[in-house]
Formats: C-alpha cells, sequence, structure tokens
C-alpha cells in the first residue's frame, strides 16, 4: 500500500463530505443562538468535530504512522500555553486600562447595509 | 581506535553528518515537506488568531457584533452572515472535490483528475471573488479601516483585514497551485516520470489546510 499511496473507498469521501455540510450548517445555525457558554461551547465543539474530520479522512493523517502523526499534531498542542498566558495578560490588561482611563465612551454606529 | 574510519569534516562533513540518518518517515519526502510546512503555516496563522484573541479581550471599546456587520439584505430583512456561511459551503465543496481528485489520481484517471482539480480551482477562485466584494462592502459602504471603524473597537478592523487577507492570499496561491498541477495531469508530465500522481495528494494536503485554517477563521472570528 506504500507504493500505492492512500486509497480508500469513495465512500468515506462521501460521508466525510456530507458530514462536513451538516457540522458547517450548524455552525452557522449557532449564531442565531443566545450568547452564553451553550453556544460558545457548541461553536467550539463543531469547530474541532470539522477540523478532525479534515485532517483525519480528507488529510488522509488518520492513516499515517504514528511517527508523523507525532511530529505534526504534536508542536501545535504548545500552542495551549501562549492562548493561556495572552489571555491572562489580556484581562489584565483591560483592567488596569479601566483603572486608569475609565469606562470607554465609544458610542457605536449601527450598521448599515 | 586504530582501524578508525576517517570521516569528513568542514562542509563535506556536514553533507555526511546530515544525510547518514536514515529516513524517517514513511511517505515520499515531497509529502512530509508539505506537512512541515503546513506545520510552520499552522504556527503563522495560530499568532494571527492568538493577537486577535488578546486585542479583542485587552480593549475596553464595544467589540462589533460580527453576526450584524457581515449581515447581507437581498431585498428584504438582513440576514445575518449569510455571505460568510456561503463562503464556507464554498470552501467545503471544493474540499470535497479536492479530496476526490486525490483518489482519482491514485487510480490514474486523468482525465477525471483533471476536471476535479480545475473544479476545485474554480471554487477556490469564487471565494476570492466573494472575499473582494466581502472587502469592498466593509471599506465602502461601513467605513471599516485597520485604524478604526465606526462599530465599535478599532481592533476589528486590523485584526479582520490581517486574518481574512492572509488565508485569502493562501486561497489564491493554492487556485494558481492547483492549475499548474492540473495542469501538468492533463499533459502527461507525469506519465514520462512513471505515472506516480502522489502529488495531487500534496497538493491536496495544502488545499484542505486553507479549508482548515478557515473552519477556524468562521468559529473564532465570525461566530464568537
Amino acid at each position: 500500500m506504500a507504493a500505492e499511496g492512500q486509497q480508500h473507498p469513495l465512500k468515506i469521501y462521501y460521508i466525510m463530505w456530507g458530514a462536513l455540510f451538516v457540522l458547517s450548517g450548524m455552525s452557522y445555525w449557532t449564531d442565531f443562538w443566545d450568547d452564553g457558554p451553550i453556544r460558545t461551547g457548541a461553536i467550539l465543539l463543531f469547530m474541532f468535530l470539522k477540523a478532525g474530520g479534515i485532517v483525519f479522512i480528507f488529510m488522509h493523517m488518520g492513516w499515517e504512522r504514528r511517527a508523523l502523526k507525532i511530529a505534526i499534531l504534536g508542536p501545535p498542542v504548545a500552542l495551549m500555553v501562549l492562548i493561556w498566558l495572552m489571555s491572562y495578560e489580556g484581562f489584565y490588561i483591560e483592567d488596569t486600562r479601566t483603572e486608569y482611563y475609565g469606562e470607554s465612551t465609544f458610542e457605536p454606529e449601527p450598521v448599515h447595509h | 581506535m586504530s582501524e578508525a574510519v576517517m570521516e569528513p569534516t568542514g562542509g563535506a562533513g556536514v553533507v555526511h553528518d546530515w544525510s547518514k540518518d536514515k529516513q524517517v518517515f514513511g511517505v515520499p519526502w515531497g509529502k512530509a515537506m508539505m506537512w512541515i510546512f503546513l506545520l510552520s503555516d499552522t504556527f503563522i496563522f495560530s499568532c494571527f488568531l492568538v493577537g486577535y484573541m488578546s486585542v479583542r479581550i485587552s480593549t475596553t471599546d464595544p467589540w462589533p457584533n460580527p453576526s450584524e456587520v457581515f449581515a447581507l439584505s437581498f431585498g428584504g430583512e438582513p440576514i445575518p452572515l449569510i455571505l460568510i456561511a456561503i463562503m464556507t459551503f464554498i470552501l467545503i465543496t471544493s474540499s470535497g472535490t479536492m479530496a476526490l481528485a486525490v483518489n482519482m489520481g491514485y487510480r490514474k484517471d486523468r482525465k477525471k483528475t483533471f476536471w476535479l482539480m480545475v473544479a476545485t480551482a474554480v471554487l477556490g477562485a469564487s471565494f476570492v471573488g466573494m472575499q473582494a466584494f466581502e472587502w469592498t462592502k466593509l471599506i465602502v459602504d461601513e467605513g471599516v479601516r485597520p485604524w478604526s471603524n465606526p462599530m465599535g473597537a478599532a481592533q476589528f478592523g486590523s485584526s479582520f483585514f490581517m486574518i481574512t487577507g492572509f488565508h485569502g492570499m493562501h486561497v489564491s496561491a493554492g487556485v494558481i497551485y492547483l492549475l499548474v498541477i492540473a495542469n501538468r495531469v492533463r499533459n502527461g508530465f507525469y506519465e514520462k516520470r512513471g505515472g506516480n500522481y502522489e502529488i495531487v495528494e500534496i497538493t491536496g494536503l495544502y488545499w484542505h489546510f486553507v479549508d482548515l485554517v478557515w473552519v477556524f477563521i468562521f468559529a473564532l472570528f465570525y461566530l464568537w
């Protein structure tokens, strides 16, 4: 199989394709929900399901050997630290801005279509 | 150490040392290199998205509601985020045609591979076209600039143009890449080289990655 590369039944691709359409539809649907932890969780859930499907099925990562999986999928895990640090700092900056400059006085204009 | 083999030093030594390892990844080198490129690209896009996250958290001005900003009216009531939803579906459709092109490439069905790649490129080009429309509307009608906008925090414009601009550039490059490879599939370039169509899968990796990045942009910038 290695010589012939990644060959899989077409059915797998059609199922994944359909699943991506359904998941994208559901992602778009969350735009009509009320803001809150449920909506945020749903956005992230659909995002990771779609990303996983693309990487593991369409990009064939699910069928690759573990050495490649670890080399490619391992390093991005470090991004979790960056996200944590930057959000922590972001909230701190927001607090100091509010403390020294006061609340925002920005008057938003409505969107025209 | 009496029988020590003399190993080359200097520049020849560098080449010798780097090339004596055995192959690690059991995939064609082009595929391994594409994956490593995509890994580095992951970090670039992550830096943009994390930067967007930190400016959005730290600003005290209200953040414009993307649902309203990107709403589009077709004569009646504006439909929230509709253009972005259409762009998302176009990119997913193109991912499907690309996956099929890879499969047809391994089956050595040159005609189907060619046309599926062309279809992918056309869908990608229409995505870029819609993005151009979106940018025009935002700049001309809504007055969004990288340094300010009337609807809220100035950082909205800078994050938006940077992230979607860089993504759009990737899509445009992908369209050109697809057309070049599709043309080579059609004119028999790979037939002369042993009929190996691994390159279609490598092109596919790049294209799926562009779709993958859009999944994150759609969720984190447009929906959040």
